[in-house]
């Protein structure tokens, strides 16, 4: 084998990210890191001029990502990251408008938000992160908890049914909707940068350990348990109707790429 | 598609239709909005009249969302609006702090009505006047006009624009229900006569950018999304590097100078109208809509022989306090009416600093003052 000069204090992506800021805030096992990691990679791999690319986030432990990216990148409200991206998309079509943001951002206070950008198929590609809780105010119920599951907010278990994002946003009229789990990074590096590449709104939701609160609660304590109960329990149904993509405790996890269709942007017509 | 870059000449406008087509003189360029009684008729003439000058009009799901994409076209490059009403203007709270924040140029038009809630949504109010100084949470200083006729609508809508690029923050105009649904003359002067306040471009190199350091009047320039600058900002406090910094002294230093950014240019971004102040014995003190009625009570007064001025707070934030020291040295009272239960009045009661009296006209909404209410205001002051 030949010798490589290699900087070994040096990553082949620091000079994508704001090395000034780190280390990062994320805890030790948190799949953020990770999936940070694969979506420069996909932007790498996209071929888009960089300059071109904005990241929107909104508030949580996600919403930080977007202050680790050295692209222009904003850190606004919860919640309401997809519409401030809505505007910047609107006010300069030139731009690749990326929302990187958390399951509680995205889907419960901005709820509204995604399913109206979905319908008007706004050109932006959204990266979901699903920890199944919200980590960053301590670990209290999230819209996609699951049943039963224990947070500080539902001490005996969670009682209300949680959403099943890739149902939510197909439904609402997403063009390209796809899960995987950080077990899957090579698959999820191929999803985000097609999803990048897609015209009109793409979402990808990513299924990610929080051992710190989720895991702790629900007898998964490390971030390692929680990467072998992903491999051992993904399972690749791409063409599965989606209202079967719902994710119980401790249960399946249905992933793939699930939609991936041609529709008219409301901005095109 | 015709080309229409602005209609000059002289129309008969309603005070919303004069605010979209001064935004439009402007040079705003998008507009997201939610529709909502007084309010809606500037989002339908924008929606006519954006797609004719290249610009870009939503319909968003809501006002958080409406706010949120106005402050995203800003970053975009574009001048953005967005106009509500009362209970829009609370959902915009959140994002307005943001604008704030991130020092975002962009105009909120408040076509007020009636509250609290749903309230009278189709008469008139002023009952947001202190929301718009304070209604976002935390410290910070904020820019209010307060037009009074369809002509002021067109005009400080101009204005509203020009300043919030010079102090890179979102300026309010905040008119009422009895002027947006007014039709008057409106005067839209010719191509070139008006004037405009461009962006404060980056002169620094990508390398050294840093998106809030400040010039010396403590306004940074503002390099857009997609400019090259790969930028980052964030609602945190933050450093001139836009970066979170998570402690006392980053806020107080970045706090002190939002704040200051605004208040050491009051005497530029202040404008009042005075009449027959000099030897007055009792001045009334207005803005918006009761300025106007506040006339024929003046005239009445006058007439009595009562020595009355008026003071119009053409801008009502920030607050024209050393104005209002000033008369308050000379006058027994001043007589401040408004469509609500007394907000100005207490600005006015804290800067007369009991050199003078403070006496409120309210009125609760639902319709304009009866000039006899502020006449007899004006009587008691000097009894």
């Amino acid at each position: 084998m030949s010798k490589v000069a290699v900087d070994k204090e040096k990553h082949p992506l620091d000079a994508y990210l704001r090395m000034e800021r780190l280390p990062h805030i994320w805890c030790s096992g948190c799949g953020l890191g990770l999936i940070l990691n694969c979506f420069i990679r996909s932007l790498l791999k996209s071929g888009l001029d960089l300059d071109k690319v904005v990241v929107v986030s909104g508030i949580g432990c996600t919403g930080r990502a977007a202050g680790y990216i050295r692209l222009d990148s904003f850190h606004t409200t919860h919640g309401r990251a997809i519409p401030f991206a809505t505007g910047l998309k609107l006010a300069n079509p030139e731009l690749k408008v990326v929302v990187f943001s958390g399951d509680g951002d995205l889907v419960a206070i901005g709820g509204n938000h995604l399913i109206h950008a979905a319908r008007r198929n706004i050109d932006m590609t959204v990266v979901c992160v699903n920890n199944f809780i919200y980590g960053m105010t301590g670990g209290q119920l999230g819209p996609t908890t699951p049943l039963a599951a224990r947070t500080t907010t539902t001490r005996r278990g969670n009682i209300e049914e949680p959403f099943n994002i890739p149902y939510l946003v197909a439904a609402s009229g997403a063009v390209y909707v796809a899960r995987w789990t950080t077990a899957q990074v090579r698959r999820l590096e191929k999803t985000i940068t097609e999803a990048l590449l897609k015209k009109g709104f793409s979402l990808v939701e990513v299924i990610s350990p929080c051992p710190t609160y989720y895991g702790r609660m629900n007898k998964q304590a490390t971030g390692l348990d929680i990467m072998k109960y992903y491999r051992d329990n993904s399972v690749i149904k791409s063409d599965i109707d989606l209202k079967y993509a719902d994710i119980k405790l401790n249960g399946q996890i249905v992933v793939g790429k699930f939609v991936d269709i041609e529709r008219p942007s409301t901005i095109d017509l | 598609m015709s080309e229409r870059e602005y209609l000059a000449g002289e129309f008969f406008l309603s005070g919303d239709e004069a605010c979209a087509e001064g935004a439009i003189s402007a040079g705003c360029r998008f507009f997201a909005g939610y529709p909502i009684t007084p309010a809606t008729e500037i989002a339908e003439r924008m929606s006519e009249r954006l797609p004719e000058v290249g610009g870009t009009c939503i319909q968003m799901e809501d006002e958080l969302a409406s706010m949120a994409a106005v402050l995203g076209a800003s970053w975009g490059g574009v001048k953005a609006m967005t106009a509500t009403s009362g209970p829009g203007f609370s959902l915009m709270m959140e994002n307005i702090g943001l604008g704030v924040m991130l020092e975002t140029p962009c105009v909120v038009v408040n076509i007020q009505r009636a509250g609290p809630s749903t309230g009278l949504p189709t008469l008139a109010g002023q009952g947001d006047i202190m929301q718009a100084r304070w209604g976002s949470h935390g410290p910070y200083s904020i820019i209010a006009l307060a037009p009074n006729s369809p002509q002021e609508l067109y005009d400080l809508t101009i204005r509203a624009f020009n300043l919030s690029e010079e102090y890179r923050v979102p300026v309010l105009v905040m008119s009422e229900a009895a002027t947006g649904h007014m039709y008057e003359k409106v005067v839209i002067p010719p191509v070139g006569k008006i004037e405009i306040t461009p962006r404060r471009k980056p002169t620094a190199s990508r390398e050294e950018y840093l998106p809030y350091r400040p010039d010396f009047d403590l306004v940074p320039p503002m390099a857009n999304a997609g400019d090259g600058y790969r930028f980052h900002v964030s609602g945190l406090t933050h450093d001139e590097r836009g970066y979170p910094a998570m402690n006392a002294e980053a806020q107080d230093k970045l706090i002190r100078r939002l704040v200051e950014k605004i208040e050491m240019k009051r005497s530029e971004i202040i404008e009042l109208e005075e009449d027959g102040i000099d030897d007055a014995e009792v001045v009334v003190c207005a803005y918006g809509i009761p300025s106007r009625v506040s006339l024929m009570a003046i005239e009445h007064a006058r007439e009595e022989g009562i020595k009355v001025g008026m003071l119009r707070l053409i801008t009502v934030w920030p607050f024209p306090e050393d104005k209002i020291r000033e008369i308050a040295r000379q006058v027994k009272a001043f007589v401040v009416p408004e469509i609500n239960y007394g907000q100005i009045t207490l600005e006015v009661e804290r800067c007369a600093g009991g050199m003078a009296r403070t006496i409120l006209v309210p009125h609760m909404g639902g319709s304009v003052h009866d000039p006899e209410s502020i006449l007899d205001a004006i009587r008691q002051a000097v009894r």
